[in-house]
């Protein structure tokens, strides 16, 4: 079953007078339960890619349908709300809040996005902070984790509310190569885990081996995809 | 099947606010930039601070005069016949009230639950000798017993002598202090005054000063006072007229309504012309010092719209600042699918915590400033006057001004928190 699909999708932006094409016509589809990699070098389309999937950004022309939804069809609010719903989101810069634990990270979509009573709140912290290995770091802060905790904990952050859609963008990209390695791991650990489908976006090459679908994006063009899934 | 939009069901407007958590967060923000917070509640404390103490020390002062106004001179009402209080410095005889009118006035007092008192007088100008000098003085002949229930604090402004009926007996004087010193006279002293009656005819009585009156500000502050009898002899006068009526209120705050309700009560008595024949004046309307409270509850307004500035400008650059440095951290939790109407409530609740921290401690610092007020009092001379005073803040002060500042600080906070809100989250991830 489809989770994406997208059908002659094009995203153009407006620079002075002339439009900017990012991405053109493209059409694909992403089965759920996938674990799926945007490839490409930079300014190839990848980002605008995932923000479009993610309501981030609307589409200049074609369609795309997340979960069901037409995302052109979105408002501001209307997108808040199903993103709040449906999709988590893990950053290059791990975007965690500063003046919040890792726990309260984690806690962070549960209350102010999804208003999860207390004790389940915390019983799925708990679970996600033992899941991700963070359990003996709960109260710390982000200035105190290093690169790859924070990212763990970013990780656990976008699966709290149990989304059925998980975006990364770049999300090795400032990471060590073996830490960028364990967080794959972690984030197809939690695929496997929680049934989550997850897509995200890369420009290392050794990293993109590790999806089980790639599409390779070119100029904003797709010009391969490979893996069952695609 | 597509589904168009993802809606959520309509929620009840308490769900607007803010758990413990949500305040928590907002707290923890304000505290991460806790040199601004500090200088922004700084302003606002001082802001406070300024209104509390303005307000607690010009209303003392204001109800020093005022209380000495209406309870040692004036009363919070006068009756009159109608055109005696313009002519008030000739001290007309011709204006006098009288008895039937007096009867009237005083049967509509006795009807009255605001008046707890009233006084009768009859004013008059007089030569004053000590039979070396002479000069003019302006007396009250008054009913003593009422005069002291009518403006309680004229007793205790004998600065020699002692009352007695309540406040001066037959064939005795109280005089001024500036009198006294002039003329260099003392408690026994024996002087004579010299009157001019209605028909121009000239009649001397000799008193002896039972007390001097120590001078204060305002109308009436250096009149000599007489028994009414005394008065009425000395202008030989046939029937009891009187110039004026003094009243004393229950409450004072009920001044206008009891104005009102006394000329309508008096609204029958009218003249061939149909014109209502006495008028009531508050003491508003006699006392130049009224002009002067009035300005006051001015400044108190001018210091008050200040306050609104300071925290309006201080609140709002404050929150332009903590958005324009937390556009990245904005768009991250617009991104998570924080509902926009969470972000305006987060950034609103840091603009009201930054409001109430200083309406906390802007309120503690005046009730401790106040409180050092009363056990070191300082004074203030005003005229010939030196006033001690004892400031003090309302509860309904603290309460008013405290609501000001959350008001305005909610208000100042809106702006940047509907643009926080408004935040496209992909620009504002952008942000570098």
């Amino acid at each position: 079953m489809a989770v994406i699909t997208a059908r002659q999708l094009s995203k153009s932006y407006r620079a002075g007078s002339v439009d900017v094409p990012a991405i053109h016509g493209v059409d694909f589809s992403i089965e759920s339960g996938a674990f799926v990699a945007f490839v490409g070098p930079s300014g190839s389309g990848k980002s605008t890619l995932l923000n479009m999937i993610g309501g981030l950004d609307k589409p200049s022309g074609g369609q795309l349908v997340v979960l069901d939804t037409d995302i052109a069809a979105l408002d501001h609010r209307a997108a808040a709300n199903f993103r709040g719903a449906n999709l988590g989101f893990i950053f290059q810069d791990f975007n965690l809040i500063p003046v919040l634990t890792a726990y309260e990270n984690i806690e962070y979509p549960l209350l102010m996005v999804q208003d999860w009573p207390a004790d389940k709140r915390h019983a799925r912290v708990i679970e996600l902070l033992e899941a991700v290995g963070m359990a003996e770091q709960a109260e710390k802060r982000p200035d105190q984790l290093s690169g790859g905790q924070k990212q763990r904990v970013a990780v656990a952050r976008a699966l709290a509310t149990r989304p059925k859609l998980v975006l990364a963008d770049e999300p090795t990209a400032n990471l060590d190569h073996d830490t960028a390695y364990r967080i794959l791991e972690l984030m197809k650990k939690m695929r496997d885990e929680f049934g989550t489908t997850f897509i995200f976006s890369t420009h290392d090459p050794k990293i993109m081996g590790e999806a089980e679908v790639t599409f390779t994006l070119e100029d904003g063009r797709l010009v391969n995809s490979g893996g069952k899934h695609a | 099947m597509l589904k168009a939009q993802t809606r959520r069901p309509w929620r009840a407007p308490f769900a607007l606010f803010p758990s413990a958590k949500i305040l928590k967060l907002a707290a923890r923000n304000l505290a991460r930039y806790w040199r601004r917070t500090l200088l922004t509640a700084g302003l606002i404390i001082l802001g406070i601070v300024a209104v509390l103490l303005f307000v607690s020390v010009s209303g003392s002062f204001k109800g020093v005069i005022v209380g000495q106004i209406t309870d040692a001179m004036i009363g919070h009402l006068q009756v009159h016949r109608k055109g005696y209080v313009a002519s008030i410095d000739n001290l007309p005889l011709n204006l006098n009230m009288k008895p039937a009118q007096v009867e009237k006035a005083e049967q509509a007092l006795g009807g009255m639950q605001d008046v707890v008192a009233s006084s009768p007088r009859l004013k008059l100008g007089a030569m004053f000798s000590n039979f070396t000098e002479t000069t003019n003085i302006r007396l009250n002949g008054v009913i003593p017993e009422r005069e002291a229930a009518t403006v309680p604090l004229l007793p205790e402004r004998l600065v020699q002598g002692s009352a007695a009926n309540g406040l001066i007996e037959r064939g005795k004087i109280l005089i001024p202090e500036i009198l006294a010193k002039g003329m260099k006279l003392k408690v026994g002293d024996t002087i004579v005054l010299v009157a001019t009656n209605l028909d121009g005819s000239v009649n001397g009585k000799t008193f002896v000063v039972q007390g001097v009156l120590g001078d204060v500000t305002g109308p009436g502050g250096r009149d000599g006072y007489i028994h009414i009898d005394d008065a009425r002899a000395l202008l030989r006068m046939t029937q009891p007229e009187v110039s004026e009526i003094a009243i004393r209120l229950k409450n004072p705050a009920r001044l206008a309504q009891a104005q009102i309700g006394l000329e309508q009560a008096l609204a029958d008595l009218r003249n061939p012309q149909g014109m209502p024949v006495l008028e009531v004046h508050t003491w508003e309307g006699l006392s130049p010092f009224a002009n002067i409270a009035r300005m006051i509850d001015l400044l108190d307004l001018f210091i008050r719209v200040m306050l609104v500035g300071i925290v309006l400008i201080a609140v709002m650059n404050v929150m332009m600042m903590a958005v324009y440095e937390r556009i990245r951290e904005i768009g991250t939790i617009a991104a998570i699918g924080t509902p926009p109407r969470r972000i305006l409530t987060l950034f609103i609740y840091e603009g009201l915590l930054l409001g109430l921290i200083g309406t906390l401690i802007g309120t503690v610092i005046s009730l401790t400033i106040v409180a050092g007020l009363n056990l070191w009092p300082i004074h203030i001379k005003f005229a010939r006057q030196v006033f001690e005073l004892a400031p003090a803040i309302a509860v309904s002060d603290i309460v008013l001004i405290g609501a000001i500042v959350l008001v305005v600080s909610v208000l100042a906070s809106l702006q940047p928190a509907w643009k926080a809100a408004r935040m496209n989250p992909m620009t504002a991830l952008r942000h570098v």
